[in-house]
């Protein structure tokens, strides 16, 4: 896993092309490595956008209106958990708990985690990024 | 002022949930605009989150409070005279006599908050490290037997006697033994593992070291999910340290006993905190959940014996050897010993940190250091214990917060995670919410989890819908008894759990039906 980290960080997803040499260097089958990739939600198999939102769907966000911030970003950006923009500009995330959940709801856009967003709030930094 | 000359050291978190609300840009604010010479440190959080970013200033008269302070206040504080501990309408006072941090008993997260997080000697001067030497004292199996005596369970969940686990490898035939941290803590609600990895990494580091000893393990995993990058970073920042000043290495205190540590980046599954899948994931393998037995304290990682701990019960092993397993076990009540380290999230006024004895009512936790929702209206329901802990309603806020009584009310404690609901949260919703997530993070081994959470998800709709409920009704419960009995893990095991209390507790959000209405 540290490699497909290691990957992940360089490339911004696992080529699926990859597979077979991380297999190959790794003693294993190319079904072992396509297994552990498709098994852990952060390996994603295409580029991702130029910014990836993060959105906590977990319990203590919808707690505080987290909700409406998933309705409200798929809204605007028109695409679903998992979808990258047209234009490349936005991937959209679910996650499950960034562990601040005294003060969600939380979105995390990029590296950079934001508490206690609003709506506004929200539309705000989904505008900066488009 | 006689202090003008001196450098003022001023206190900003550098706790990632003080960072989401601008704590960098007050830190990066106040530097810029005193009017002296200032040392910003960048500790812990003291765990009122509702007061992030909270900035301390050490005065003569002790560390003085100031909180929540936006970055566009930091300019009226400084002209304030807040380098002075002057008035202020943010400021709160001696930290140490918030009455909210008062009333607590800091043990686990003592140092947090207090110490820069990353700093070895602000470590040994506040008491780091007394218990590694007492421990390196004494022969392992006394190390356990102390353990064992202070009452420690699992801060996990599954609050499993720590001591009989040691025990168990202790006595277990084998060259090579690991010790593994879990640190997956996914739970929603939950947060008091990262808040010790980013504001006191030593400890844990000690306590680990401590378990190493105590097992005779030369190795050891802290496995920590990815969704905790600033966690990740300031782990293996105190691991070097650690290395550099012989807390770790070939001769750990210049004792012949080796002892070396690293860490391991989850990959974004829920899954993964469950032990034995988390070792599998450790292993560099799909997250996948093991039969037991064998247990993993006779084959965990690679098939080694090994000890699987949380970073909380870890993290409270310093101090039982550095005061004793007495002392410990002094805090508490029946079986449940020693403090808890509670977490208050989701619609609550003050949420974060409270770290108490077990014994705490859930309405003193909720209405008293929470004070009541943060929207104000009143609390309908709080699920303790994660998205695989029970829904209940106010009229249960007289439960103690202990292992018995919660499992005794079909309920559990788990992680200490707290999430309060206000009067608007549709529980039928929440219901349905956690047979989705069981269904989306199920590790897929076992047909009950697996396949059960789909068609939960699918029975649940049916009965909001009214569709042939009193049938559907069964079908859920039929379902939710299957889930309990024939899964392999808490993941299936336990995701009933929120469905059921929430039927049982709030029966009016599922709807009703012509049956019923005649």
């Amino acid at each position: 896993m540290p490699i497909l980290h290691a990957v992940m960080e360089d490339m911004g997803y696992v080529d699926p092309a990859a597979i077979p040499i991380l297999a190959e260097e790794l003693n294993l089958s190319r079904a072992d490595v396509h297994g552990v990739v498709t098994f852990y939600h952060d390996f994603r198999q295409t580029p991702p956008g130029r910014t990836t939102v993060r959105i906590c769907r977990a319990e203590a966000c919808q707690a505080v209106g987290g909700r409406t911030l998933e309705e409200r970003a798929k809204t605007r950006l028109g695409v679903g958990f998992g979808e990258t923009t047209d234009d490349g500009a936005v991937s959209l995330e679910q996650v499950f708990c960034f562990g601040n959940c005294a003060i969600g709801p939380t979105v995390q856009v990029d590296e950079r985690l934001y508490g206690r967003v609003s709506p506004e709030q929200l539309d705000h930094l989904l505008e900066v990024t488009a | 002022m006689s202090a003008s000359d001196d450098v003022v050291i001023v206190y900003v978190p550098r706790d990632s949930a003080a960072k989401s609300v601008g704590a960098d840009a007050v830190a990066a604010g106040i530097a810029a605009a005193a009017d002296r010479p200032v040392h910003v440190v960048r500790n812990g959080s003291r765990g009122m989150l509702w007061l992030e970013p909270m900035v301390e200033v050490s005065t003569p008269a002790g560390r003085v409070a100031y909180g929540p302070v936006a970055p566009h206040d930091v300019e009226g504080l400084i002209a304030a005279g807040m380098l002075d501990g002057a008035e202020h309408p943010l400021r709160l006072g001696p930290t140490e006599e918030i009455a909210w941090l008062r009333d607590q008993t800091r043990v686990t997260f003592a140092r947090v908050g207090v110490v820069d997080p990353l700093s070895a000697e602000d470590y040994a001067a506040h008491g780091g490290l007394a218990g590694l030497r007492r421990a390196l004292s004494l022969t392992p199996a006394e190390v356990v037997a102390e353990v064992t005596e202070s009452g420690l369970r699992g801060r996990g969940g599954a609050g499993f006697p720590a001591g009989i686990k040691w025990k168990t490898v202790l006595g277990a035939e084998s060259e090579l033994k690991f010790v593994c941290c879990n640190a997956d803590e996914g739970d929603s609600g939950t947060f008091a593992d990262r808040m010790l990895m980013e504001g006191d990494p030593f400890t844990l580091i000690e306590g680990m070291t401590i378990a190493a000893w105590a097992v005779g393990a030369s190795e050891g995993y802290i496995y920590v999910r990815s969704e905790y990058p600033d966690a990740v970073d300031t782990l293996r920042a105190a691991i070097d340290t650690a290395r550099a000043h012989g807390w770790l290495g070939k001769r750990v205190l210049d004792h012949d006993f080796s002892f070396d540590l690293f860490v391991r980046v989850g990959g974004g599954a829920y899954i993964c905190g469950e032990e034995t899948s988390m070792l599998d994931s450790l292993e560099g393998k799909r997250g996948m959940v093991r039969a037991k037995p064998p247990i993993p304290a006779l084959e965990g990682l690679f098939g080694k014996p090994t000890v699987v701990n949380n970073v909380l019960t870890l993290g409270s092993v310093p101090m039982i050897l550095a005061d004793g397993a007495e002392a410990f076990a002094a805090h508490g009540v029946g079986r449940s010993r020693g403090t808890q380290v509670f977490q208050l999230g989701g619609n609550i006024a003050q949420g974060g940190i409270v770290e108490t004895a077990f014994g705490i009512t859930l309405g003193e936790l909720v209405d008293g250091y929470g004070g009541g929702t943060r929207s104000g209206r009143p609390v309908r329901a709080v699920q303790v214990g994660g998205p695989l802990g029970a829904y209940l309603p106010t009229s249960q806020f007289d439960l103690p917060m202990d292992y018995e009584a919660f499992a005794a009310a079909g309920a559990m404690v788990g992680h200490g995670g707290v999430v309060v609901f206000d009067d608007t949260v549709d529980m039928a919703g929440q219901a349905r919410f956690a047979m989705e997530f069981c269904a989306a993070e199920s590790c897929g081994k076992c047909t009950p989890c697996r396949v059960g959470a789909v068609r939960g998800v699918e029975v649940i709709d049916r009965i909001v819908a009214g569709e042939n409920r009193s049938a559907n009704l069964k079908l859920l419960n039929d379902l939710c008894h299957l889930m309990t009995e024939g899964s392999l893990c808490a993941m299936g095991g336990l995701t009933p759990m929120p469905v059921k209390s929430a039927l049982a507790h709030f029966p009016g959000d599922f709807g009703t039906t012509t049956e019923e209405k005649r």
